[in-house]
């Protein structure tokens, strides 16, 4: 057993619900336990679809426990055939199913319904999310795809993009662009949006792009077996990693690299003065093995940053992560266990996190600012507007979405420093968070101190609950005086590094002189 | 009664037919009662004891709540666990050793059974005894199940206060017992205006910290403030309490019956009730009319999922000119809506269970202008032009009683005001 409050992924059987979900055509009937419904709301609340997804669940309930649910799960099965009148269907059993031993793939062949039944296996003890949709995917087009004649014209398939997907709706709008510039349009796009009937002619393409490792690789690498599709290894997010795979796809189809970057604006706005205080900005990058990959490369040979850290919770990717790792000179952290990630974070103090909805939170709470770029992510990120992250569109929406919460952490900064100016002060709290503009009372400096809404300084609590314990040395008040005056979002580094500077010493008190040869001493 | 209220009809619906279905039914477990009764009990941990699935439902149901110091968490079983049943109990004695080493504030820990738990019979209860023995008396450990297999949604909070009700100090007291978990500030109301007519001596279960001693006896009245406190109810009057039958505290009439019911039993004069009274049902009434203006005459479809779905349909068919079409709930307990269904004029199929896509088929050839639904049913039912009311936030948002009646009609009216103010037509 393990103590879980935050996971980043879910069960397999999700996966396979993101896999149904994208395609059409397609119907899921799923052996679970009355309240595994809950996962439609992923799909109708945070990807806002209109229609629920093509899940048929069996519903037991402990009375049914005994004989009745194999049964239970052939009416549900005859049922939702009868009703949805599917191209191909997909059974399964969701964790509690696995326990029960039906078995939902004997059952489902037996009934001799008039259309392909494909059985999935997923071990939910095990595997997670991602692994359910990869081997979702990968069972229907092994079970769908057969080698058809190419089509006259150069043609590419995406793989990878399913429901749930962040910005995987996008993604598609601007690979498909990419191609179409280069004279390559798209075969099949799948499972986002295919039927199983355009599974079955994803062998009439030239190539594959892999979009989504995570959610792709395993049909990706079957095609190439068995159908003679190659398929591209770069995935385009980033000016770089977009040119290196218009490179690579010229390599795979023999038709010249073509890429008009005129709307392209990263690298100027990048290379423009305004962004000279971002070089060197100490970024921690965690999240899917592919999204991480991307955005380090970016974040150091694109946006000018360092990159002092990097994750990702997803064990298939660890391998490439670890390497990544080495190349940039860090350690790299493979955990799905958000309380490992927090540690590392604080231990780092970078200036900026690149992470998932779970990091936002982190960074929330240390006061460091944050951009997400990957999966999971909650319904702000499944947007109304174009916003790709891959491609050249993709890159000028990274450029925004990362410098974004750095523009405002340097609008705090600038509060900060003119904190003891008589417009600025610590009450006047953040321009951006919506307070009401408090002038500061008269009294003097100190004054406004007792009513700092959030007070950075404080020993942060922790998610479990733990009061940090505060240093035993004692701040003398001119020393407290001078920590103020450092921005927030350094502040807590700065105390806890002075703290250890002077219990190392067998200082008792903190002066402005202890401060200050601790900034000295610790000066990179 | 009231002047804006309909007499009460002369038959009810305690004798309609009701339809029961089987099928898919679209609804949450008992492990999400896990939300909001952790806000209620500021020292307890709820552990539940499951699978991924667990605690990604938890995470999706909580939002962003996950994040704000939760007290609750789940024990992932993970492959190891599955090959024996023999060390379970250790894994699990291991993980709460962490845990209450990491929080010491926890005074109440739930062990939660959950689907798989369930399935391979992991015994719990001994695992509580165990280690309620161990950390005594600093924490007490409770079990119950959440699980899906065995209860819907709110019967989570059923389940859990119902293992609360053994382990009661016994008392020979003369009190009213409140019981259901309402949000501070309703219960704050509830009993103020309950001491206002002179009943003094309330114990409420659950109460907001492990040391507010709740205590049960024979001479222990109970009134229940929510609908789906069947098996706690049932725990009660083993326990010797009486219940005392009432409709629920929802809207104006709702209250004003819940808290007639409980004056008679105390003994409190007419004049007294109406001194205490008049007021909050003037100002109930009062703010009621304004979501009533867009409500009367407006059909509603209710999906089943917090049993709350009968004493609701009560409210808005009488106190907001509404005419309910279906009232679906997933379970349909007599003896406890018993006076609810007296109050709702025969006409509404009711049903009990669901068979989902049925259900679904009967709504759309209904049309109604309100449906009552789960998150999973209203954004498709949106596109098909239904306009919706997610169901959820009736049990987080603090509806009952006189002050908030104006707030529960203004749940229902927001939806249909929110669609005749949009003139784009989209229906996506």
């Amino acid at each position: 057993m393990k103590l879980s409050v935050w996971t980043y992924e879910g069960p397999p059987h999700v996966g396979a619900m993101r896999v149904a979900t994208a395609m059409t055509g397609l119907h899921y009937v799923l052996h679970a336990p009355q309240g595994d419904t809950y996962a439609d709301l992923l799909f109708t609340m945070i990807e806002r679809r209109n229609h629920r997804p093509p899940v048929t669940y069996t519903t037991f309930q402990a009375r049914d426990l005994g004989s009745d649910t194999a049964n239970l799960f052939k009416t549900a099965c005859q049922d939702a055939y009868d009703r949805f009148k599917p191209q191909a269907m997909i059974v399964g059993a969701s964790c509690t199913a696995e326990l029960i031993q039906d078995d939902p793939g004997g059952m489902a062949e037996t009934m001799g319904l008039p259309v392909p039944v494909i059985a999935l296996e997923l071990p939910s003890y095990q595997r997670k999310e991602n692994f359910g949709a990869d081997e979702t995917f990968f069972q229907i087009v092994r079970a769908l795809a057969r080698p058809v004649e190419k089509t006259e014209r150069i043609t590419a398939n995406l793989i990878g993009p399913t429901a749930l997907g962040f910005r995987h709706r996008d993604d598609i709008t601007e690979v498909t662009a990419l191609l179409e510039e280069m004279g390559i349009s798209v075969n099949v796009c799948a499972p986002y949006g295919a039927s199983p009937e355009d599974i079955t002619r994803l062998g009439a393409a030239h190539l594959n792009v892999l979009m989504y490792p995570e959610t792709g690789e395993a049909a990706c690498r079957w095609m190439e077996r068995e159908l003679g599709l190659p398929f591209t290894k770069t995935v385009p997010i980033g000016v770089g990693a977009t040119r290196d795979f218009i490179r690579e796809v010229s390599e795979l189809s023999g038709l010249p690299a073509k890429l008009d970057e005129a709307r392209l604006r990263l690298p100027w706005y990048s290379a423009s003065v305004d962004s000279t205080y971002l070089t060197g900005k100490r970024v921690f990058v965690f999240g899917d093995g592919t999204h991480v990959a991307a955005a380090a490369r970016i974040a150091r040979d694109e946006m000018g940053f360092e990159v002092v850290g990097l994750g990702c919770y997803n064990r298939e990717m660890a391998r490439p992560i670890r390497a990544l790792a080495k190349e940039y000179g860090v350690e790299a952290l493979i955990s799905d266990d958000y309380l490992d990630v927090e540690a590392r974070i604080e231990e780092l103090a970078p200036e900026m996190i690149l992470g998932t909805q779970m990091e936002r939170h982190i960074g929330k709470r240390l006061g460091i600012p944050c951009a997400v770029i990957s999966a999971p992510v909650h319904v702000q990120d499944f947007p109304a507007r174009y916003s790709p992250q891959m491609g050249l569109e993709g890159a000028n929406v990274i450029f925004d979405t990362w410098v974004h919460p750095l523009v405002m952490g340097l609008e705090e900064h600038l509060l900060h420093m003119f904190r003891e100016d008589f417009e600025f002060h610590d009450a006047a709290g953040a321009s951006h968070h919506g307070g009401a503009h408090v002038p500061r009372e008269a009294g003097g400096p100190s004054a406004p101190h007792a009513e700092i809404p959030q007070d950075f300084d404080a020993p942060p609590e922790d998610i479990s609950g733990q009061k940090k314990a505060p240093g035993e040395v004692i701040w003398l008040a001119d020393a407290e005086r001078e920590l103020k005056k450092i921005p927030f979002f350094v502040r807590g580094k700065a105390r806890r590094n002075t703290e250890l500077f002077a219990s190392e010493r067998g200082m008792q008190e903190i002066g402005i002189d202890t401060l200050y040869e601790a900034k000295a001493h610790y000066a990179r | 009664m009231t002047r804006h209220t309909p007499p009460p009809p002369s038959t009810g619906c305690r004798n309609a037919p009701v339809l029961k279905q089987r099928g898919q039914h679209e609804v949450f477990c008992g492990l999400t009662g896990i939300i909001w009764l952790h806000r209620k009990m500021q020292d307890a941990f709820f552990l539940v004891v499951g699978s991924r699935t667990c605690a990604h439902l938890l995470q999706s149901a909580a939002g962003v709540m996950i994040f704000a110091e939760p007290r609750f968490g789940t024990a992932i079983l993970e492959e190891t666990d599955l090959a024996g049943l023999a060390d379970a109990q250790n894994e699990l004695e291991r993980e709460v050793d962490r845990l209450l080493s990491r929080r010491s504030d926890i005074r109440q820990l739930f062990l939660v059974g959950s689907c798989p738990s369930e399935v391979i019979k992991l015994d719990l209860a001994r695992a509580a005894e165990r280690l309620t023995m161990k950390y005594a008396p600093r924490v007490r450990v409770l079990n119950y199940s959440g699980s899906g297999i065995e209860t819907t949604f709110t019967e989570g909070e059923d389940a859990c206060l119902a293992s609360m009700v053994p382990t009661l100090p016994e008392t020979d007291k003369r009190q009213l017992m409140l019981v259901g978990a309402l949000p501070d500030v309703v219960e704050d109301q509830a009993l103020d205006l309950l001491a206002q007519m002179g009943i003094e001596d309330v114990t409420v279960l659950p109460a907001r910290h492990a040391d507010t001693e709740v205590t049960v006896g024979p001479n222990t009245v109970f009134a229940l403030t929510q609908p789906f406190l069947g098996g706690t109810h049932a725990a009660l009057e083993r326990r010797g309490a009486r219940h005392l039958p009432a409709p629920f505290p929802f809207g104006e009439e709702g209250t004003t019956a819940w808290l007639q019911t409980v004056a008679r039993e105390f003994g409190v004069d007419q004049a007294r009730f109406g001194a205490v009274t008049d007021a909050p049902r003037a100002r109930a009434r009062k703010a009621v009319a304004k979501a009533t203006e867009t409500l009367n005459g407006k059909s509603v479809f209710f999906f089943p999922d917090s049993q709350m779905e009968i004493p609701l349909a009560r409210f808005l068919t009488r106190e907001c000119g509404m005419e309910a079409i279906e009232v679906g709930t997933p379970f349909l307990h007599r003896a406890v809506v018993g006076p609810e269904l007296d109050l709702l004029a025969e006409g509404p199929q009711l049903s009990e269970g669901q068979d989902v896509d049925l259900q679904l088929e009967r709504c759309r050839a209904a049309q109604p202008d309100l449906t009552v639904c789960g998150l999973g049913l209203a954004n498709p039912l949106e596109a098909e032009g239904l306009t919706t009311k997610w169901a959820i936030e009736l049990v987080f948002t603090p509806v009952h009683f006189y002050e908030q009646a104006g707030d529960l009609a203004g749940l229902f009216s927001r939806p249909v005001r929110r669609r005749e103010a949009l003139k784009l037509g989209a229906t996506a």
